[in-house]
């Protein structure tokens, strides 16, 4: 296979057809029109079904449909999108139905801005739907990344009957990489037992459902999800540890923002200063494991957010107070460069350690 | 004819016991949806969506697939199914505060994408689950647990009449109104779920059936009452028939 130059939005819906996604419901919003385009566009060549939902609730509900059809299915949006459609993604977490959610976020609250931002890291890890629920969220660094996870998204989402996400901004919807895109190696998950297809007299009904009546059962169900929310934690964290080895300083960060930190750590490590970069793939589960993997040397973590702190408290939380957590974040859209992550972790190296966000 | 008819249970229905307040004309109308399901030998296809309502646990009732849906969402829930299984039969239940209400965007969507759905839609002028509030569809003058003084036209404003908007769109394909308060309408009720049902079999498009219901907790009236009300006040202001059928309009193909 060759690598083709491709869009980050492209990358999006070609990765999601390659692993069988065949139907898409969506919404337009800036910046991820591109995924709803595409899918338009190529839909119809494979027999697929598009359909351009009446609003972000709609859209989420018509997966919730097609996905407890059984079939594999998607919808992509952004901030203000993603937040009309957490009761959907409640539903269809007390359901268990599998989907994949893509979010492009962009900058908030209220209607924001466009441009690249990671202040929906909240929105996606504890979510804004009700109940005791999370789901998986994948936040691809670059576009081979990014076409691998989302087809990672739909394997694991019909492995634990979840919804799963993909986490990304403009930036990555919107730049160029060389990509290939793998074949689909399908794992035929069998759905017969639970999804709704008709029983053709063979079988007892079966119904999707996230209501449960009475308290003794309900907490069953919660139980239930728990058990699998606990074996999704010691199975499927993820991420990179690039230069700890003998790193004094660790910056963390994710998505767009890590790839300004891979450049700012190289090029300290050029001028001998010791640090490194722990960058998560899964948000959640958080990979807190990362930070107990890493060596005695290290004196300080940092966060590096394309936001006012969000991540840093599952940083916190997986320090354990074994270093102080610092900040460092920019919001608007604006994009930190390699200088100011550089400077701030030299300033770091001598000492100087704000434990406040 | 046979010497004697034994009246049975449908087995479109399960064996659960229904969850309804004795006279309550739910039961009814489920009766009704999963006879229909069974006489056009398409139970075994179906997959019916439960809204959220005094019906919620219809996905204990109908004996067939379900999916119980967010409230207002079920025309949504309804077209993802479809979309993904265009030959299998899908009907939301779904009542007034659900469908008027709350899910008034969904609905009308829906039609206009003429969605090949089948929508029950049960009016009986409250939010019954909830204990009696106002709805929508709320008649002026009628008091409930929101409007203890009767609802007040400055204040809400016209009830809602379903069927006569969704009528106006283009993608509806067969929108009637009819009502369970005696046995004659139970019969009709039971002939428009029926066409309904076959039309969307004919994949001729988006079909709702609306059907005038009583609620006699919510009312604080006696079952009996509860009919007499329902055919001296709602029928005036819901008037009863067919409001758009395409299929005849257009002349059978
Ligand atoms: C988002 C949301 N808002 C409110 C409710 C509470 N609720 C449950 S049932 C109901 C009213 C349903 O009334 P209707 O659709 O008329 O059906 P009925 O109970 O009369 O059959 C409401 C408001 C809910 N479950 N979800």
């Amino acid at each position: 296979m060759t690598k083709k130059l491709m869009k980050g939005a492209e990358v999006i819906g070609a990765s999601a057809i390659a692993a069988g996604c065949k139907h898409f419901f969506g919404y337009p919003i800036t910046p991820q029109n591109e995924v709803p385009e595409y899918m338009s566009k190529e839909m119809p060549k494979i027999g697929g079904v598009y359909v351009q939902a009446e609003s972000e609730v709609a859209a989420v509900n018509m997966i919730y449909g097609a996905a407890g059809t059984g079939t594999r299915v998607m919808t992509s949006s952004s901030s203000p999108g993603i937040a009309l459609m957490q009761e959907g993604l409640s539903y269809i977490a007390g359901s268990e139905v599998p989907c994949v959610i893509v979010s492009v976020s962009r900058g908030g609250p209220g209607l924001g801005g466009i441009l690249p931002s990671q202040s929906d890291y909240y929105q996606a890890t504890r979510g804004g739907g009700n109940g005791d629920y999370f789901m998986p969220v994948y936040a691809p660094a670059n576009l081979q990344e990014m076409s691998e996870l989302m087809q990672k998204a739909f394997d694991i989402a019909d492995q634990y009957r979840t919804p799963a996400m993909v986490l990304a901004d403009g930036m990555l919807a919107q730049m160029m990489e060389p990509v290939e895109i793998k074949p689909y190696d399908s794992k035929n998950i069998d759905k017969s037992s639970w999804a709704t297809t008709g029983t053709k007299g063979k079988r007892k009904p079966n119904i999707i459902n996230s209501l449960r009546i009475k308290a003794d059962a309900l907490e069953e169900h919660n139980r239930h999800l728990n058990e699998k929310y606990c074996t999704i934690r010691d199975n499927e964290k993820d991420y990179e540890a690039y230069q700890t080895e003998q790193a004094e300083v660790i910056v963390t960060a994710y998505g767009s923002a890590s790839r300004v930190v891979r450049n700012a750590i190289d090029n300290l490590r050029d001028e001998g200063l010791k640090v490194g970069m722990i960058r998560p793939i899964t948000l959640w589960p958080f990979p807190d494991n990362a930070f107990d993997e890493l060596p005695d040397t290290v004196k300080a973590v940092l966060s590096a957010e394309l936001s006012c702190g969000q991540m840093i408290d599952d940083i916190r939380i997986a320090a354990r107070g074994r270093w102080p957590v610092d900040f460092y974040g920019r919001t608007g859209g604006n994009i930190f460069s390699s200088e100011e992550i550089e400077e701030k972790v030299r300033a770091m190296l001598k000492g100087v350690i704000s434990n406040a966000r | 004819m046979p010497d004697s008819m034994i009246f049975q249970r449908t087995k479109g229905l399960t064996d659960a016991e229904f969850t309804y307040c004795p006279g309550c004309t739910h039961g009814i109308i489920h009766r009704l949806v999963a006879e229909v399901l069974v006489e056009l030998n398409q139970l075994e296809d179906a997959i019916g969506i439960a809204s959220v309502g005094c019906s919620v646990m219809a996905y204990d009732f109908f004996n067939c697939d379900m999916q119980q849906a967010a409230h207002g969402r079920a025309p949504a829930v309804a077209t993802g199914i479809k979309r993904c299984l265009p030959n299998n039969i899908v009907f939301t239940y779904q009542g007034d505060g659900d469908l008027a209400s709350i899910g008034a965007g969904e609905v009308v969507h829906a039609a206009h994408r003429s969605e090949n759905i089948t929508i029950i839609f049960v009016n009986n002028a409250i939010y019954g689950m909830t204990g009696g509030q106002m709805a929508p569809t709320t008649l002026i003058g009628q008091k409930t647990t929101t409007s203890p003084y009767g609802r007040k036209k400055e204040e809400t404003g016209d009830p809602i009449r379903v069927s006569e908007m969704l009528a106006t769109i283009p993608g509806a394909t067969y929108i009637e109104r009819v009502s369970v308060h005696n046995p004659a309408h139970v019969r009709k009720t039971k002939k428009a779920i029926k066409k309904a049902f076959q039309y969307q079999q004919e994949k001729r498009g988006f079909t709702m059936v609306e059907i005038l219901s009583t609620c006699n907790v919510g009312w604080g009236m006696s079952p009996l009452d509860a009919l007499d009300w329902l055919e001296e006040n709602m029928i005036p202001y819901y008037p009863l028939g067919v409001y758009k059928d395409k299929v005849k309009e257009e002349g059978r193909q």
